[in-house]
């Protein structure tokens, strides 16, 4: 069944297109169970193509089916054709594991919504966009992927389009995306020239063979990764996440959760040969993640909305993935990316679930309390919220621990420290958040509580086995002291990353351990005295500070300033060029356009008028601009 | 295929047949002047086809030529396609039909004229791209204006005098240097060899002194600058859109500003090669900041018409650019995004006459959730959005990476200058789609707002299926534009050596020597 697996992507396309082009014309339950099956079909073939490798593992296989040629001329040439190995493997599994949960999810989440079909419709051709960006075997058909998950994107935090904040963010995030995505193809073009292929193969080989020199590498690897702070949601282009929590719930756990935004973080794993090729580079990604992981975890300990602290913690997360390759250990990076995608999904639906609980609220300041009222949603989302803090033996603790222990042996004590204090943030907003919403006084309005239900089995279904997986999943990536064979993942992907370069004592492992568990632990104990004891310490501290808590709940007022600096400047600046200089200087005919508002009436008698001389002129300073840049412009 | 019929002709000559035919119908019998009308049109697409499909293309050089004595002393009726010219013969004969249908409803005054001027406007547009003469070249060029003018002036909005005449008055200028050129260069084949032809292949093959074709260049290049429009010349482009009626705003942005990427190419730079070497760096250097302001421009705009307007000038620029590029993957890059402009553009424009009609306004702030009321609508406008906007998968990404890749062969600093148009492209499309189908419904009473009728979905869906289909097979086009541009890339690099260096990618040297002369 492993040869069919080019059909991983085309599946869930072509139920997109169906629904895109019928939907409209079939009832709500086969939609939902059309775009369910097509990807679990493709749940199938991933699984057989990843046991395939599994059974194969010598490193160097992989399956490969080009499906046609696509761009060529001259010395370019690319094709669509898709390659599996381990890592894309990996990715795979996971995109249609999660997905097709999601997918479940879905039907009863969006059930009642009025645009049932084109939601689905949306969703498969997302899983789509993401195979292929997953499946690619050159950087240029992994754009394509790339830009068409931004697509997906945009259409589904705008899917409810009708509400203007929503329009609104998916809006910037499909512009801010872009703007990475710029960098990304003056990458791509450095590498077509000097390279003259785009498979992986070849260009990350490139640095060894020479086709690329030591300089361009970094430039290349730098410019690939401006493009990954826009899709990876980092600094300094994270500021669409936390608004594109507008979209629907699922959708958050999907795209701005599990998938899409760690598309940055598979990127430099895919082209680990380039990204290990150039320390300068290299250290870019370590610290950029580094600074991240902290910066945007500060920003999480205040926020009141339950999917905004979701959104800057997923950015916190992947800042720990650009970490781990950052230092080296890709292998490390994409375990995270694997336990993350499980239990942040996990923690976005059962935030989803709470919310439909609710009616629709997502005010943690109007909860409380819901621990009693929702018995399957709670267990789940503690299991989520332990595992991302790094509780021993969840698999948050294990991957997290990993990127660390590389930090460290690799001598990056700053990057490890950022790592570890980002830690204790995380455990704390992560536990404020369950405190605030499942313990406590209820704080539900009074009409509303009536209606608290737990939800129906679509949905609790996919959180509990997202539970299972959150909890167990770090289990095929222990530490090097349950034995040297122990991490069946990094070992699994050895074949792709190279064997594991850092080793250390195991006396300084067994302490980097203790010392990731006693963070966690610090964290949840500081929420606890907090949130849960004394809930008036969190009121006194912003009243004793209360610049930096209106800096955090102001968001370090990133957005007002990138409008302040850039977005107003640049519209009113074109709105002064278009006015004073396109309309007066270079058109010229500011009396003409007058004369011929006063000649509107007057047919075509305009020959006789001044209008004439005044396009004449217009036109002359025209010509005269551009013959005389010309002639002074030559040699 | 039956090789002696003169396909050429009779794809250039039906559309003046039917409005030959239009003048014996009476004005009053609305229904049958369209019918003829667009009957035409599409007959003149079917026997296009058999271009596309007669069309071998290894060779190079134009086929289907056709070649008879017209007024003596090389005034020829000289006709045919190559690699270059052909798929824009298809584009104008596959746009014309849908222009017409699109105007079923918007036009109901003077249909006949009307009808009449579309279909003249259609042979003149053909004529330009397969003449092979030059004095026949330009008696298409000027006749193709002429319709033009009539259309803009009658049809038009409230300021369509001053639109008109702004055009009339920038075309006018432009053409009659290319004119006085055009004399210079008959004489001056004839002193050179004592013949007289304007035949475009035997004025190639002389040599021209350097400060002549200086001289010639301008004197076209004007013409053709103007007409693309590059930058600083657009100023009479926005006018003439926002005045023009939907169809006319359609040929003008999918055809006629295609002409002058199609002059430089067909003439400017074949004729006068090492003129345009001279001028390449400082024509890029406009053609750059025309995409980043027309970019910008498009970015304030309150008129939708005036928007997509400025983002013509900001893709013409990007064509412009890789053409002055000269070398193969840019020129075949750039011909391809003029495909794709067209269709994308024509379509934007379609779009916007589709809302136009129904609210009689085109004024961004008088819309608002119009995706509420016209999913379907939504659908088709976004995927053209995203065409123009150049994502993946769609037909304007093939051209910007083709376009992108040559141009970063030439000159890598205005690559990244260029690179900015998918931010800007992106930022000026999706704010006006979030002004104008997204967020509440502007006025819930107005229930004008109605989903595409078939005969719109006639008009938007065929484009949306070229655009889609032309994002996964290029290889259709591009082959068959191969040995053409290869042809003509040949015929210049083997010019006497001037300043041909410009673009032999991967040389330090030789890259050291561009940059320094743009910096001069």
């Amino acid at each position: 069944m492993a040869e069919y697996f080019w059909l991983i992507p085309l599946l869930p396309g072509a139920s997109a297109l169906a629904l895109l082009l019928f939907g409209r014309r079939l009832s709500r339950t086969w939609v939902a169970w059309q775009a369910s099956a097509a990807v679990f079909a493709s749940v199938i073939l991933s699984k057989a193509a990843f046991l395939h490798l599994a059974r194969t593992s010598d490193g160097a296989s992989g399956l490969s089916k080009t499906l046609l040629p696509w761009i060529a001329s001259g010395s370019f040439s690319t094709s669509i054709s898709f390659h599996l190995d381990e890592l894309s493997a990996v990715m795979a599994v996971v995109v249609t594991g999660v997905g097709f949960l999601i997918h479940v999810y879905s039907a009863g989440y969006m059930a009642e919504d009025r645009n049932h079909s084109r939601y689905f419709a949306f969703l498969n051709l997302f899983t789509f966009f993401m195979l292929v960006l997953v499946m690619a075997s050159d950087i240029v058909l992994m754009f394509v992927g790339w830009e068409g998950v931004g697509l997906c994107s945009y259409l589904l935090i705008g899917f409810w389009f009708e509400r203007p904040a929503a329009a609104k963010a998916g809006m910037k995030a499909f512009i801010v995306n872009r703007i990475g995505d710029a960098a990304f193809i003056i990458g791509i073009l450095i590498i077509l020239a000097s390279v003259g292929s785009a498979s992986f193969a070849v260009i990350n080989d490139a640095p060894r063979s020479g086709l690329l020199s030591a300089g361009l590498v970094t430039l290349v690897a730098i410019l690939l990764f401006v493009g990954a702070t826009g899709k990876s949601a980092q600094i300094p282009l994270y500021v669409w996440l936390p608004d594109a929590m507008e979209g629907p719930t699922p959708v958050s756990a999907l795209i701005h959760a599990a998938t899409m935004v760690t598309a940055g973080v598979y990127m430099v794993c895919r082209l680990s040969g380039l990204y290990a090729a150039s320390v300068p580079a290299s250290s870019v990604v370590a610290w950029v993640g580094g600074l991240t992981a902290v910066f945007a975890a500060t920003m999480a300990l205040v926020q009141n909305d339950v999917k905004r602290v979701l959104a800057y913690s997923t950015i916190s997360q992947i800042g720990y993935m650009f970490i781990g390759c950052g230092v080296g250990a890709y292998a490390a990076g994409m375990f995270h990316l694997v336990t993350h995608a499980f239990f942040k999904s996990l923690l976005f639906l059962a935030a989803g679930s709470v919310i439909h609980a609710l009616g629709g609220e997502q005010d943690m300041r109007r909860m409380g309390g819901l621990k009693k009222h929702l018995p399957v949603t709670f267990p789940v989302f503690l299991v989520g919220a332990l595992a991302i803090s790094g509780v021993p033996f969840l698999s948050g603790f294990f991957s997290k621990d990993a990127i660390l222990t590389s930090a460290y042996a690799g001598g990056h004590y700053v990057l490890y420290g950022l790592g570890l204090a980002g830690a204790i943030l995380t455990a704390f907003y992560m536990f404020r958040l369950i405190y605030m919403t499942f313990y406590g006084d209820e704080r539900t309005p009074r009409a509303a509580e009536n209606h608290i239900h737990e939800s129906p089995w679509t949905m609790t279904v996919p959180l509990v086995i997202l539970a299972v997986f959150s909890a167990l999943v770090g289990l095929i990536g222990l530490p090097v002291f349950f034995g040297e064979k122990a991490n069946l993942f990094g070992r699994f992907l050895e074949g792709v990353f190279g064997p594991a370069a850092h080793h250390l004592a195991l006396s300084t492992e067994t302490v980097l351990v203790l010392a990731a568990t006693l963070s966690a632990l610090l964290g949840i104990g500081l929420a606890f005295i907090f949130y849960r004891r004394s809930p008036d310490v969190p009121v006194r501290l912003a009243d004793r500070f209360p610049g930096i808590y209106r800096l955090l709940l102001g968001k370090y007022y990133v957005d007002e300033a990138y409008d302040a600096v850039v977005v107003r400047p640049l519209v009113r600046g074109a709105e002064l060029v278009y006015e004073h200089f396109d309309l007066k200087v270079i058109d010229g005919a500011l009396d003409g356009s007058a004369a011929a508002a006063g000649l509107a009436g007057k047919g075509l008698n305009v020959l006789q008028s001044g209008l004439v001389r005044d396009y004449a002129l217009a036109f002359l300073m025209g010509a005269i601009l551009f013959l005389g840049f010309l002639l002074i412009g030559a040699p | 295929m039956i090789s002696n019929v003169p396909i050429i002709s009779f794809v250039t000559f039906l559309p003046l047949a039917g409005a030959i035919l239009l003048i014996f119908i009476r004005s009053e019998s609305v229904k049958t002047v369209r019918a003829v009308a667009l009957a035409a049109a599409l007959l003149t697409f079917a026997t296009s086809l058999a271009l596309f499909f007669g069309f071998n293309g290894a060779s190079g050089l134009p086929e289907f030529v056709e070649r008879a004595s017209w007024l003596g002393r090389g005034l020829d009726y000289h006709v045919g396609i190559d690699g270059i010219s052909l798929f824009l013969v298809l584009l104008a004969a596959f746009l014309t039909p849908l222009a017409l249908l699109s105007s079923w409803r918007a036009i109901d005054d003077r249909v006949k004229e009307f009808s009449f001027f579309m279909l003249l406007l259609e042979t003149g547009m053909i004529g330009v791209f397969v003449s092979l003469n030059l004095f026949l070249f330009y008696v298409f060029w000027e006749a193709m204006l002429i319709p033009m003018y009539f259309l803009i002036g009658i049809w038009g909005g409230h300021r369509r005098i001053y639109a008109t005449m702004k055009f009339v008055l920038f075309t006018m200028f432009g053409s009659l240097l290319m004119l006085v050129g055009i004399f210079v260069l008959y004489a001056a084949y004839h002193k050179a060899t004592g013949i007289y032809s304007l035949a475009l292949a035997d004025l190639a093959a002389i040599s021209l002194s350097p400060a002549f074709q200086t001289w010639l260049f301008l004197a076209f290049g004007l013409a053709f600058a103007i007409k693309i429009p590059l930058f600083p010349l657009h100023t009479w482009l926005p006018d003439a859109h926002v005045e023009a009626p939907t169809a006319g705003s359609v040929l003008l942005a999918a055809i006629l500003l295609k002409m002058g990427a199609y002059g430089f190419v067909r003439l400017g730079i074949p004729l006068f090669p090492q003129a345009a070497a001279t001028f390449a760096p400082a024509l890029s250097i406009l053609a750059t900041i025309g995409i980043i302001y027309g970019g910008l421009m498009a970015l304030v705009q309150k008129d939708m018409k005036s928007l997509v307007a400025y983002s013509s000038v900001s893709h013409m620029g990007l064509i412009m650019l890789a053409v002055f590029s000269l070398n193969f993957v840019a020129t075949e890059g750039a011909l391809y995004q003029m495909l794709n402009h067209g269709l994308s553009t024509g379509a934007l424009f379609l779009c916007v006459g589709i809302l136009y009609e129904r609210t009689h306004t085109r004024l961004i702030k008088d819309y608002g959730g119009a995706a509420a009321r016209m999913p379907v609508f939504a659908g088709l406008f976004l995927v053209t959005m995203l065409s123009s906007a150049g994502l993946p998968g769609l037909n304007g990404f093939v051209g910007e990476i083709l376009c992108f890749f040559g141009i970063f062969a030439a000159n890598k600093v205005l690559t990244a200058l260029a690179v900015s148009t998918v931010i800007l492209s992106a930022a000026y499309l999706l704010w006006l789609y979030k002004r104008v189908m997204h967020g509440p419904l502007k006025d819930p009473e107005d229930k004008r707002l109605r989903d595409l009728d078939g005969r719109e979905l006639i008009i938007l869906v065929p484009i949306i299926v070229l655009i889609v289909f032309m994002g996964l097979f290029p290889g259709t086009i591009l082959r068959k534009m191969d040995a053409s541009i290869a042809r003509y890339i040949e015929s210049f690099r083997n010019k006497p050596p001037v300043a041909m260096t410009l673009n032999v990618p991967g040389r330090p040297a030789q890259e050291a020597t561009t940059v320094a002369e743009l910096e001069r």
